[in-house]
């Protein structure tokens, strides 16, 4: 049995690495996003119109950097759409969000259409010189892509924002009592609205990361879901940092780790194995939300509720 | 600048004018798509809007791809309305199918045409008892309707493939994954001959009187509607707001199962892998679209189906990308969200 | 979200859209037969009157395709196949398409619109489209139906299949001798017969260069997903494969060769241009052969139904852009099977072949049917797990 020998495991976990990355960046776009009080349903849409504006500018230019931009751009641009309308004129979150991802997966399938044959240059193998020849600790983590250990930095960049600056505290005020945040004079519905676009550009950036360096690729509906996964994530992890990006890189690995076991021959339907990860979900989610007080601690207390000053 | 404030009473003009405000600014945006494809803008409007209704035939068609729509918005409308999110009516539509189809598959050529309704009633139970999932995890648990309403939907995706894969499999079938085709006994009778529409338009139309009774009429809609608008006020005159949880999340759990044994049934006639047309996802925007009404909702789904049917004809006989549906549905109720918002605010001009 | 519509009006307008709905369905009912003919004549009466007056008046060609046209894979190659067809006949023909179309009951619709459009030759291009068209083939005898990959035939209804497991064939006898761990990878699609014939086939060729081969599956249970098809990849590469093949419908799993710096082939379609270090060859099917002769016998009156499954030996299939990095003498033995393959020298199944419990399922020297093939849903020794679901 193959699975689990030293190279494969180093193999898995630097492919787990990988696949979770995707999944964190999102989600923590997304935690931003309810941390300030707002959900974000479209997360699916913004995804894919950012993959094809990052594709399309890899094809054009030739440089990830741009590709990269061009994504987080893309993502912000449309999260302030949906900004606007939730945050101004107040429309229902869970409607706007949805509509926002049904728009989204036309739009990036109609710009979409003439990438579909296109590749995008060849890139260099990413390895950390000397790092990287490290025995199993080498394949297994420091052969990625720049952007895996930006995801990593990014979140403790993050999570130091959210809790030890001022700039984090007035973020989560917002969140947790808008018209408290109001009363004391900060501008909540453009606060609201940073977070929503930043929140949109992470977004942005982890599509374009789909279809830049995972899956270098353009196929229309090559989000296949992962939005409403990292969704899922954001509250699975109780909209911390940390908590979301090892949660990332659980669904990742065991995405993976789905695939190892199949080629082994278990003796499980593939269908039930791919079930996994979603039951998965369900059970951390019923497991955390058990305790009422512990919901009531971690989660933003305004979120999904739209926001009157002066009412 | 411009400053909104709400209004003293919502503009009755805006509430019937909105819709069609949304409708000709997405219009609008579609001409100009048209002419950016280079395609004459009339032509592509009127895959849109005139092909999907111009004669009998068209007609029936739009039905089938409406009926579903009508039969689980109008569940989703009176969940919404009580504040609950159920996001996986698609999971329920599957299990419906599922449960449906295993009824369907027990008929043999004797069969008496009974069981068409014993296949029906198999399907609400099953979607019923999909959504009674989720709401037993949010009474019990508190977890989020949402996002286990969603998860579910994949994990009803895999339990089909593999019931059509493994045990359920057609063994005629080449080993293709699919289950036998239902025997004429247990298929859904059609209206007329010739056509495929089906009993399911009489169900939906019965459906949206019963759904209109009951949220306007019964003291039942009413609490539903009031724990939905305002919590507070409903504890405090006593509604339970468990009873709107199961209540909701059954119905619309029911709605959903029932028009996914209506599908499979009905036009499918077997259990494949392409049983989750994305129904439940629609039924979504066809719920908001008709603003949660019974009324609203039939009107709704008719227009979503046009433009399921449009994209459709337009890339067959003009060329145009099939994506321009998903871009029309966005935008419609991205602009009708936007159009509702000044029905209870008005936009003033405030001089600083 | 609510509005405070008045019960009153309400129930007015749920009344009127009951009446309104009742007289439509009443007044369809006096309508009957007559009316999907009657719609198909309304809706195209040029069409059909040019077509009795005017004999020299284009045959109108359709296509169902099942996924988008710029797959670089699947559809791809069929769409290829109709350019091909344009190019063929000219005038003579228009031809049109609609992709994305749905298996299931969303087909029918397609189906039937095209009907209506004045299309006397219609090509459904999955097994999904079945039933669909069986339904609107019986309702419409003049026109002519080409299913591909399906089973079941009608008076104006037949099948069509190429023979992808000889394509499957040949990259095995490349993988087999290029392979230096003598493990190799297949990203299967969904386990249906042709998918799994294909990884026997595969495995059939490497073990006849390299009898020490084994072959690892995993299933993405689908026809195409980039990015699963990605990461099933990259798991069978972390299990120590080093030349994957694939029966999906993009280049994921050559691109992921390629960054690997392993090898991969080429499905449905030529993908060298993905992979170029990878890249070992691409097993492409070639429609045109087939709808060029669809199309022939269409326009000259000759159309029968029945059901072809061709090959190498027509053209359909083929090994192409075959990697400098392949030695001499394993081309040569590649070009020598497709030769073998093309005058009916050669036959892939051909036993003893044996089956993953050692027993024998071809015995020495006997010749599979297309019977036996058509309904494969064993795995050949040599080849690691189990078949999904078999029962």
């Amino acid at each position: 049995m193959s699975v689990f020998t030293p190279d494969s495991l180093a193999l898995l976990l630097a492919a787990t690495l990988n696949a979770g990355t995707v999944l964190g960046l999102a989600a923590m776009g997304l935690l931003i996003n309810e941390r300030s009080g707002v959900v974000n349903l479209g997360a699916e849409g913004l995804m894919l119109v950012a993959a094809i504006a990052g594709f399309a500018t890899g094809v054009n230019t030739g440089s990830d950097t741009l590709a990269f931009l061009a994504g987080a751009a893309a993502g912000a641009l449309l999260a302030a759409v949906f900004g606007v309308l939730v945050i101004w004129l107040n429309t229902n979150q869970y409607a706007t969000g949805l509509a926002l991802s049904l728009f989204g997966a036309g739009l990036s399938a109609f710009a979409g259409i003439r990438y579909t044959q296109e590749k995008l240059p060849e890139r260099p193998n990413f390895a950390i010189p000397y790092l990287s020849d490290i025995p199993f600790v080498g394949p297994a983590l420091f052969k990625q892509h720049p952007l895996v250990y930006l995801a990593i930095a990014f979140t403790a960049a993050l999570a130091w924002f959210l809790y030890r600056s001022r700039a984090g505290l007035i973020l989560r005020a917002v969140g947790e009592s808008p018209e408290s945040a109001h009363a004391l004079g900060y501008p909540v519905r453009r606060i609201r609205l940073m977070a929503v676009m930043g929140g949109g550009a992470l977004c942005g950036l982890a599509g374009a990361y789909l279809s830049v360096v995972y899956t270098p690729l353009w196929v229309e509906g090559m989000v296949a879901g992962k939005g409403w996964i990292a969704l899922a994530l954001t509250t699975f992890a109780t909209w911390r940092p940390v908590r979301v990006l090892l949660g990332a890189y659980l669904f990742g690995g065991v995405t993976m780790l789905q695939f190892q076991l199949q080629g082994q021959g278990i003796q499980i339907p593939s269908q039930l194995l791919t079930m996994l990860p979603y039951l998965a979900t369900i059970v951390v989610l019923v497991l955390i939300s058990r305790n009422p007080t512990w919901i009531r601690v971690n989660m933003p207390a305004s979120l999904g509720k739209p926001f009157h000053p002066g009412s | 600048m411009f400053k909104l404030e709400a209004r003293a009473q919502p503009s009755r003009l805006l509430m019937v004018g909105s819709p069609v405000i949304a409708l000709l600014i997405t219009v609008l945006v579609g001409s100009l798509l048209f002419v950016a494809l280079g395609k004459n803008p009339v032509d592509g409007l009127r895959m849109f809007f005139y092909e999907p209704i111009k004669n009998v035939y068209s007609l029936t068609e739009l039905t089938i791809k409406a009926t579903p729509l009508v039969l689980i918005a109008l569940g989703l409308a009176v969940c919404f309305r009580a504040n609950l999110w159920n996001i996986g009516a698609e999971g329920q539509f599957v299990l419906g199918a599922i449960c449906g189809g295993w009824v369907a598959m027990q008929a043999t050529p004797d069969t008496g045409r009974w069981i068409v309704a014993a296949v029906l009633v198999a399907g609400m139970l099953g979607g019923m008892a999909w959504a009674g999932i989720v709401a037993l995890l949010r009474d019990r648990f508190n977890a989020s309707e949402i996002l286990v309403s969603l998860m579910l939907v994949y994990v009803a995706e895999m339990l089909l493939s593999y019931l059509v894969y493994g045990p359920w499999k057609d063994p005629q079938g080449y080993n293709f994954p699919q289950t036998i085709t239902f025997l004429d006994p247990a298929r859904i009778p059609k209206i007329v001959s010739g056509f495929r529409m089906n009993i399911g338009v009489y169900i939906a139309l019965a459906a949206v009187v019963a759904f209109t009774i009951f949220l306007s009429r019964t003291y039942a809609g009413f609490q539903l509607q009031v724990g939905g608008l305002a919590p507070a006020a409903a504890r405090y005159a006593g509604f339970s707001s468990r009873r709107a949880l199961w209540t909701g999340l059954l119905i619309s759990g029911g709605m959903a199962g029932l028009a996914g044994a209506l599908d499979a049934a009905g036009p499918q006639g077997q259990l494949t892998p392409f049983v989750p047309m994305g129904y439940g996802f629609a039924a979504i925007i066809v719920a908001f679209v008709g603003r949660l009404n019974p009324v609203g909702i039939v009107f709704s789904a008719l227009l979503m189906s046009m433009f399921y049917i449009g994209g459709e004809l337009a890339q067959s006989r003009l060329g145009l990308p099939k994506a321009l549906t998903g871009v029309f549905q966005g935008l419609l109720l991205f602009c009708l969200l936007a159009c509702d918002t000044f029905i209870h605010q008005r936009l003033r001009w405030v001089s600083k | 979200m609510t509005r405070p519509l008045t019960k009153r009006s309400l129930l007015k307008a749920a009344g009127w859209a009951s009446i309104a709905a009742t007289a439509a369905l009443v007044g369809c009912g006096k309508k009957d037969e007559a009316a999907p003919d009657a719609a198909s004549a309304a809706s195209t009466p040029e069409a059909t009157a040019s077509a009795a007056a005017a004999p020299a008046a284009p045959l109108n060609i359709a296509f169902a395709y099942v996924g988008p046209v710029g797959d670089a894979g699947w559809t791809y190659a069929h769409d290829q196949g109709r350019l091909a067809v344009e190019k063929e006949f000219g005038d003579k023909v228009k031809t049109s398409f609609v992709e994305k179309v749905p298996e299931g009951p969303d087909a029918e619709r397609v189906l039937r619109d095209m009907v209506g459009q004045g299309n006397k030759l219609i090509f459904g291009t999955t097994f999904g489209y079945m039933e669909p068209m069986l339904k609107v083939a019986a309702d419409h005898k003049d026109v002519k139906f080409e299913h591909g990959t399906g089973y079941k035939t009608a008076e104006n209804m037949r099948t069509y299949d190429s023979r992808t497991y000889e394509g499957a064939y040949m990259a095995g006898v490349i993988a087999g001798g290029m392979t230096k761990s003598n493990t190799l990878g297949v990203v299967g699609s969904i386990p249906i017969p042709e998918v799994i014939r294909n990884i026997n086939a595969f495995t059939l060729g490497a073990q006849s260069v390299n009898p020490k081969v084994k072959t690892k599956v995993v299933w993405i249970n689908n026809w195409f997903d980039p990015p699963k098809e990605t990461e099933g990849a990259q798991s069978l590469l972390n299990q120590g494969a080093d030349v994957l093949f694939q029966n999906t419908d993009s280049s994921a799993v050559l691109q992921t060769a390629e960054k690997a710096g392993k090898y991969a082939f080429g499905w449905d379609s030529d993908m060298s241009k993905f992979g170029p270090k990878a890249h070992l060859g691409s097993a492409i099917i070639n429609w045109a052969p087939y709808y060029i002769k669809a199309t022939k016998d269409a326009l000259a009156g000759t159309w029968t139904t029945g059901g072809v499954w061709w090959g190498v030996k027509e053209g359909a299939i083929d090994l192409v852009s075959v990697s400098d990095a392949v030695p001499a003498d394993l081309k040569a033995k590649v070009d020598t099977i497709k030769a073998g393959l093309k005058d009916g020298s050669f036959v892939i199944w051909k036993g003893p072949i044996v089956g993953q419990d050692g027993k024998e399922v071809l015995a020495k020297d006997a010749v599979a049917d297309d019977k036996f093939l058509g309904g494969i849903n064993f795995y050949v020794k040599g080849v690691d797990g189990a078949v999904p679901s078999s029962k």
